[in-house]
């Protein structure tokens, strides 16, 4: 029984992304994706503690490192990937980055802007009786 | 069984074209991929949790009211060391799943031991420097910035802490009942949830550490 179950599971487990038989599943996709996140996070490091990128650049520069890193912790570690069974991850996958895209902007833009039309603090002593 | 409409169903193609599913087999789908899917959703909702205080974090990260910012608080070089016990973990969590799959026992026991020991370590710099901010005055109730701070860090750590039980866990429930599937899919979830904790990692060293210390 349990051999059967395997043996069913080792036929149609082809596209999980997870299996054994999966190459993405493998020692080198674990240690290419090692060798790719130490070279992104020095990288990271770098950009902020030198003047290799120009001042004001700086934060786009390391916003782009960070998201290059997880796309690699996404592929390598994660074994999200375009297989036919994948479909449903990367969907939801997708979704969670929207709803995380809406959170943080959404809560950056509301803020600024009730930052930007709040009175100064002389106004609001001025409006006092 | 509804997984073959959760696996299949939402790909958009009719179950009735062949080329779509590359050879594999029509029918339920295997539970392992029903189980990889389901924890996948609750990763992502986790994340979106994480983007909630990420967010907090990014409007309050300049109200420091008077007190220290990020400039004089955060030390790269250790933030540094903790993040390669956390890649590395990561690895040897990878490595570790790979060897139950392939039923060497042995491996994968040396390699949640290190998994183990570096997700510790990471904890152990995290509490220390928790523990040095504040004793400089630097606690969670000096301002808004340091509020947001300890919730967001603070959170990741407890997740980290957690991870580390669920890990000791699967060891015992391994030693127990062996490599069999149901263990097998458990620890599947847990490498997921472990290299999930990672990403968040790497959101949260660029946001608050690189960025906050410039």
């Amino acid at each position: 029984m349990e051999q059967s179950s395997q043996a069913h599971e080792a036929s149609i487990d082809h596209a999980s992304g997870v299996g054994e038989s999966e190459p993405s599943g493998s020692f080198a996709s674990y240690t290419v994706g090692l060798v790719f996140a130490l070279l992104l996070t020095g990288a990271s490091f770098l950009v902020s503690q030198t003047h290799l990128l120009w001042a004001p650049g700086v934060p786009a520069g390391l916003a782009v490192l960070a998201i290059a890193q997880m796309g690699v912790h996404l592929v390598f570690f994660l074994h999200i990937s375009t297989g036919p069974d994948n479909t449903n991850n990367v969907l939801a996958l997708a979704f969670g980055l929207l709803i995380v895209t809406l959170v943080v902007s959404g809560s950056l833009w509301i803020m600024a802007n009730l930052n930007a039309n709040m009175l100064p603090p002389s106004a609001l002593m001025e409006m006092q009786p | 069984m509804s997984a073959h409409a959760a696996t299949a169903g939402l790909a958009g193609a009719p179950p009735t074209t062949p080329e779509t599913t590359a050879g594999s087999a029509r029918g339920p789908a295997p539970v392992r991929i029903v189980v990889a899917y389901g924890f996948w959703i609750f990763l992502l909702s986790d994340i979106i949790m994480f983007s909630a205080l990420f967010a907090t974090y990014a409007v309050l990260s300049g109200q420091t009211a008077g007190g220290p910012s990020g400039r004089e608080l955060f030390e790269l070089r250790h933030v540094g060391v903790e993040t390669l016990c956390l890649l590395f973990s990561s690895y040897t969590c990878g490595l570790g799943f790979l060897a139950i799959e392939r039923r060497r026992l042995g491996e994968f026991y040396l390699c949640c031991a290190l998994t183990f020991v570096l997700g510790a370590s990471f904890l152990g710099l995290e509490i220390s420097e928790f523990a040095g901010m504040i004793a400089r005055g630097a606690g969670p109730s000096r301002s808004a910035f340091l509020s947001a701070f300890f919730s967001l860090v603070g959170l990741h750590g407890i997740h980290v802490s957690a991870g580390l039980l669920w890990l000791s866990f699967m060891v015992a429930q391994t030693a127990a009942k062996g490599a069999r599937d149901f263990v097998r899919r458990r620890l599947l979830c847990f490498s997921l949830f472990w290299h999930a904790l990672d990403i968040i990692w790497v959101a949260l060293l660029t946001l608050v550490y690189l960025m906050g210390a410039r």
